[in-house]
This record gives structure tokens, C-alpha cells and sequence, in this order.
């Protein structure tokens, strides 16, 4: 996928204007907000489960080599075979290699983000490789030629007379706007294409090292018809997304479905190891796991490790209110919000995504919900300092905060002009006590007024109220 | 130098100091993390935790109840009593309850078809069916309708206890193992719950009290 997040400023006002996505975003934000609330609350303790489940993230990354070794080595004692892929393009000729090799024509997907990261759709449609997303977001989205806007809900963007339209197109059946009709038009479309791909490709949730199995967690089964019926099952995966054992998986598996979507757990948790048994009837002759870096490993021993933690879960898009504002796809990559705004600087490249880090008020809710404990604002002020650095911010900005640091580093000069200025706004601002427009900041007070100051500062109240 | 030598090369390089304890050590130990209190009724809580998830629960003190209740439980949905079985089911009177059973993998035009459980957890009233030979996983997945046949004494606590048990009965370690947590759904649409995305619309589960 492209990467447009250098336009985020442009697309955010776009977004804004957009009444149809900010009725969608407040109606995502009322019901994952809530629902993971009370479904945390079925946890006698989970801020001690939100502890073990970072201990288990940490232990992992710690030593992450050693733990790919062994789940290299269980997942290919008991029939799967490894690949290790550096980035977008290694991935792309792999998948295709196992595709030529096995003679597939149609392959159908599991929801997977990776899989958006390297851009396989369109890598395995050119090599002339039948591709049919098969979860119904995202089937809706390859309809629709879009990308996602939300990492769990992709296509929440998008209205069901929107989608009845698009069905209504690609069908050739009467347009119906019924949410359980569509759903069931695209299940009927659907389930011919599970019954005669030849391949099928999922993301992993999780790859237990114990065991070298993959875990997938879906709601709809369409994660497992794509592990069941065709003969050729890849997974492809971040190198991050190893855990040590199946006790681990549980531990995890308390907080993913919450923290996402408010269920205690999804409908289907699917562990798969190695491949169809002699004599069985079901699964996969071949079973293909990818191990993708495309930018993880350089970010391990740096200050931004944390975010390998990440599980993946959206509870730090759904809480953010420039997320809830602006939606998805203002971010311009796959992984919007929060972690994305530290993902894409951080695997497309900071020059590629450099207003991201900035698109955060700082304020902390994310920090707050995140099931493994990332210090997201700490990460973002961390980028922050580093597009500083590579001179990626405006001039202008630039020069104020050099102007502003040499005030900060001579408190008199500080004080004598902090009190220069209160003085002045207050006089600005009269008897209406307010500010509507300010040279200089017009992009700020054109949405609202700024309160002015009470004409004293507050070292000045401070000293005088400390008087006998 | 390969993909995977440059990437392990990396992360070799960035390595925290101390090793702590040996992966096989660590495996082998498989500690628990903090799982929500059990005690009292353990099969009370399954049934409610999985109504709660849209699955519904019978229940029959004999395994040879087991048809009988299928016959009921499709008639009152409206159903024909067209099964396809596991084959570890073929032992019951299928046709005295006026039900037609065949004993192999559900294709894609089977309406209903019955299963037996590897366990029931009571955390979250899920179904642990595990893949083999006998015990097709394309049953619980295919038809619209799923019944589940659980031994009461199949139900565990946790996931843990689940996979913990899983660990010491399997000769071979199952291909497949699925948690099932009520019939398949999707809200992707406008965030509205739908059941019955791709897999089954109904999911009914028969716990039998003697095994």
C-alpha cells in the first residue's frame, strides 16, 4: 500500500468536513468505549492481567531471536515450512513462488493487516493470481477499491446504503439495505469461492512457540473455511507477534477480544499446527508461515521497542480524539491512529510520514487503554524529537521553538516578557474576558475563542500570595 | 547472507543482557496468569456464559437422550432432521428419534450437523472441538446449524484447563483446535451484531450429565 500519510493535514480537513464519517466515528467511539469497559469488568483483576500479559510481550522481545528459532523448530517438526521475509517485496515473491509451485489459481483471504502492509493483493493479481477477500469488511473495501480505515472495524467508514449500492452493482441482485440481508448475500457469494480456492491466506494473532502453531481469532469463520477447505494454507506475520506458550496465548486472548471489540472472547479462536494427518479428511496439504521484519527488528534495542508489544487490538484508536475526529484514512497508511502514527514513521519511514507524531494532543487515553502497557505519548514525543532533529518540521516552527528555548534558559528575560504579554492579551481581550482572533494563531481561534489571561502571571500571584 | 540470517543477526545484536531462564525451561514450566475466580457451579456458569454468547444449552442426564433432544430442538427451530454426524455417534438410536444420520465430513449442503466437544470452558461457555480423523472439523463449520454433544465432565474452568488437558490426552497434537463461542457473527456493517456470517447461524449445545 502506498504510503500518503505526508498529505495527513490535507486529508484530516477533508475528514472534518465529512458529516457522513463523524456520525460513523461517533457511532464506533460510543460502542467500543463501552464495551470494553464493562467487558474489562468481568475481570476480577485486570490491571493484574494487563501486568502479566506486558511481562509476557517483554519476556518474548527480550530474546526474541531465540524464541523464532524454537518456534521455527516446533512449527517444522510437525509439517509446516518457514519463511523469513525482509519486506514488502520478499513477502510478495514468496507468496507467489508457493502459489506457482502448487498450481493455485484462487486464493481466498482472512482479514490480515500484514497482508496490507506489503500490498499482496495487487502483487498476486498481477502475477494473474485470483485474490477474493473473504472477511465482509474487507471484502466490501476490495468491492469498493479503498483501503481500510480501522485496523478491527475496516470498514466503518462506510454506510449500508453505500454498501447496498455497491452489492447491488457487483451482485446482480435487487438492491436491499437490510444489515442481515447483506450479510447474507455476501455469504452466499462467498462460500463458492472458499469451496474452490486452492489457497488460503490468513495474518496470525499470535504463533505459540510451544507448540509452533499459529492462533487466529475471527468472528465470522471465514478464518476457518480458509484453513479448512483449500489444499494451500499461508499465514503471514510480524517477526513481534511470537508468545511462549499456550497458557501465554490464554493470558492474552483475556484482553485482545476485550480491548477491541468488548467481547469476552470471539466467536472462533483457531489453533493450527502443521498440516492434514494421514487419513484425515480436512485441512491443508501445505502449510506455509511468513515471518515478515520489513522494519521490527531495527526498531528492538531502540526507544521505540515498546510498540513491538502491540497486539494489535484498535482500544488506542477508539479512544483518541483526533482518531475520532478525523477517522482512518486521514492517516494515509495501513495502521492509523495512536499506533499507527508510531508504525508508519516507523516502518515506511520518518521523512514518508512525518506529520503523524504530531497528530496527538498528548492527552494519554492511549497509554491508559493499552492491554500491554505502551507509553504511547512517550513514543510520539520520542518521534517528535527526531523529525526535530532531521529538520522535518516547518522553518517557522522551527524558529519559534528556538526563540522559545533561548526565554526558557533565561528565567528573568522569561518573566519580564510572560508578564509583557498576559498584560497585553488581557487588555486585548477587554471586558468580554476573550480572544477570537489572535495574530499569528488564526488557524487556532478560528474554531474557537481563547480565554485570556487574568493580567498577572502565575509566578507573580505566587510570590505576592506568599507575602505576610 | 539469507533473509532470516540477517534478521536474526539483528535481533542478536540488540539482545537485553542476562538470559534469564532457558526457553525449554520456561516451556516446560508454563506458568498461569490471573484468570477470573471459579468455584461453585461450574456447568451453571457454562450454560449462562454461553446463552449470553446467542449459543443455546439443553440438557439430558443419558448419552442415549442425546437424539431424542436433537429431534426436539430442530422441530421447535422449523428444521428437517437431516444430520451429519461424527462418527463416534453412531452407536445412538438415530432413527428412533425420526432422525436420518449419516456418519461422515459435512460437505457444503448439509443443514445440520452434530459434533461431540473435546471440552467445554466455563470462563467464557465455549466449545474446544478439536481436529483428527474422526472428528472432522468441517462439521462445525459447513452446516447452519452446529450441535455440540458435551459431557458434563468435559467442562473446565479455563482455556488453560482446557489446553492443560489437551497436553496430557493427545497422542498426536491435533491439527486444528477451535474454541467455538456461539454462532458465527460479524458487525462490520454500521456495528451491528449480525449471526450467521460464514459459518453456523445456530449453535445448540447438549451437556449430558453421566458420561
Amino acid at each position: 500500500m502506498d504510503v500518503k500519510s505526508m498529505h495527513f493535514l490535507r486529508n484530516a480537513r477533508k475528514a472534518l468536513a465529512d458529516p457522513t464519517l463523524r456520525q460513523a466515528l461517533r457511532r464506533t467511539e460510543a460502542k467500543f468505549v463501552q464495551g470494553r469497559a464493562e467487558a474489562l469488568r468481568e475481570l476480577d483483576d485486570p490491571a493484574a492481567v494487563r501486568a502479566h500479559a506486558t511481562a509476557i510481550r517483554d519476556e518474548v522481545l527480550a530474546r526474541l531471536d531465540a524464541w523464532l528459532e524454537h518456534f521455527e523448530a516446533q512449527a517444522t517438526a510437525r509439517g509446516a515450512t518457514v519463511h523469513w521475509a525482509e519486506d514488502a517485496a520478499d513477502v510478495q515473491r514468496i507468496v507467489i513462488d508457493i502459489a506457482r509451485r502448487h498450481g493455485v489459481r484462487k486464493a481466498v483471504k482472512s482479514k490480515s493487516m500484514v497482508s496490507e502492509e506489503v500490498a499482496l493483493n495487487e502483487a498476486l493479481e498481477a502475477a494473474g493470481i485470483q485474490v477474493v477477500e473473504s472477511d465482509l469488511g474487507e471484502y466490501i473495501l476490495q468491492l469498493a477499491h479503498e483501503p481500510p480505515s480501522h485496523i478491527v472495524a475496516p470498514v466503518l467508514h462506510k454506510t449500508r446504503d453505500e454498501i447496498a449500492d455497491l452489492f447491488a452493482a457487483h451482485h446482480h441482485q435487487p438492491r436491499q439495505t437490510d444489515i442481515a440481508g447483506l450479510t447474507r448475500q455476501a455469504r452466499d457469494v462467498l462460500r463458492p469461492h472458499f469451496l474452490s480456492a486452492d489457497m488460503g491466506i490468513t495474518g496470525a494473532n499470535f504463533l505459540i512457540a510451544e507448540t509452533g502453531s499459529v492462533l487466529i481469532v475471527t468472528n465470522e469463520g471465514n478464518g476457518r473455511l480458509a484453513t479448512t477447505l483449500p489444499r494451500v494454507h499461508v499465514a503471514i506475520t510480524g517477526i513481534e507477534k511470537v508468545v511462549p506458550t499456550l497458557e501465554d496465548a490464554a493470558t492474552l486472548l483475556r484482553l485482545l477480544p476485550r480491548s477491541a471489540t468488548g467481547q469476552s472472547i470471539t466467536n472462533y479462536v483457531s489453533l493450527l499446527t502443521g498440516v492434514r494427518g494421514v487419513h484425515e479428511r480436512d485441512g491443508p496439504e501445505h502449510f506455509h508461515i511468513i515471518l515478515l521484519d520489513n522494519g521490527r527488528s531495527r526498531l528492538a534495542g531502540t526507544a521505540l521497542a515498546p510498540i513491538l508489544r502491540c497486539i494489535r487490538c484498535g482500544a488506542c484508536m477508539n479512544h483518541c480524539p483526533v482518531y475520532q475526529s478525523v477517522g482512518g484514512h486521514a492517516y494515509g497508511w495501513v495502521y492509523p491512529g495512536p499506533m499507527g502514527a508510531i508504525l508508519t514513521p516507523a516502518y515506511a519511514g520518518l521523512e514518508r510520514a512525518s506529520p503523524l507524531p504530531d497528530a496527538s494532543t498528548l492527552c494519554g487515553r492511549c497509554a491508559q487503554v493499552c492491554p500491554v502497557d505502551i507509553p504511547l505519548p512517550d513514543l510520539l514525543r520520542a518521534l517528535r524529537r527526531a523529525e526535530h532533529q532531521a529538520l522535518l518540521r516547518p522553518r517557522r516552527e522551527r524558529l519559534l521553538l528556538w526563540l522559545w528555548r533561548g526565554l526558557a534558559c533565561h528565567p528573568r528575560l522569561y518573566h519580564g516578557l510572560a508578564a509583557l504579554g498576559v498584560r497585553l492579551l488581557a487588555a486585548l481581550a477587554g471586558r468580554r474576558g476573550r480572544l477570537s482572533r489572535l495574530p499569528g494563531a488564526g488557524a487556532w481561534t478560528a474554531g474557537r475563542d481563547l480565554p485570556a489571561p487574568a493580567g498577572r502571571t502565575f509566578h507573580e500571584l505566587y510570590h505576592r500570595g506568599r507575602r505576610p | 547472507m539469507s533473509a532470516r540470517q540477517r534478521i536474526l543477526a539483528r535481533l542478536r545484536a540488540v539482545r537485553s543482557p542476562g538470559n534469564g531462564p532457558a526457553i525449554t525451561a520456561r516451556i516446560a514450566a508454563h506458568p498461569r496468569g490471573p484468570a477470573p475466580a471459579a468455584g461453585g457451579d461450574r456447568v451453571g456458569r457454562f450454560r449462562e456464559r454461553a446463552q449470553r454468547l446467542a449459543s443455546t444449552v439443553a440438557q439430558v442426564a443419558r448419552r442415549d437422550e442425546v437424539p431424542a433432544e436433537v429431534s426436539r430442538y430442530l422441530a421447535e427451530a422449523g428444521l428437517l432432521p437431516r444430520l451429519v454426524c461424527w462418527p463416534e455417534l453412531r452407536d445412538l438410536d438415530w432413527a428412533g428419534a425420526g432422525a436420518h444420520a449419516l456418519f461422515r465430513p459435512a460437505g457444503p449442503s448439509d443443514p445440520v450437523g452434530v459434533t461431540g466437544a473435546f471440552a467445554g470452558i466455563a470462563e467464557t461457555g465455549s466449545l474446544m472441538v478439536i481436529s483428527g480423523v474422526t472428528t472432522h472439523a468441517t462439521t462445525s463449520l459447513l452446516p447452519e446449524t452446529h450441535i455440540a454433544v458435551l459431557p458434563a465432565s468435559a467442562i473446565v474452568d479455563t482455556m488453560e484447563d482446557a489446553f492443560d488437558r489437551l497436553r496430557r490426552e493427545a497422542r498426536a497434537w491435533p491439527r486444528a483446535v477451535n474454541v467455538i463461542s456461539g454462532p458465527s457473527r460479524t458487525a462490520d456493517i454500521e456495528q451491528t451484531v449480525t449471526l450467521g456470517a460464514h459459518g453456523p447461524y445456530r449453535v445448540h449445545i447438549i451437556i449430558v450429565e453421566q458420561a
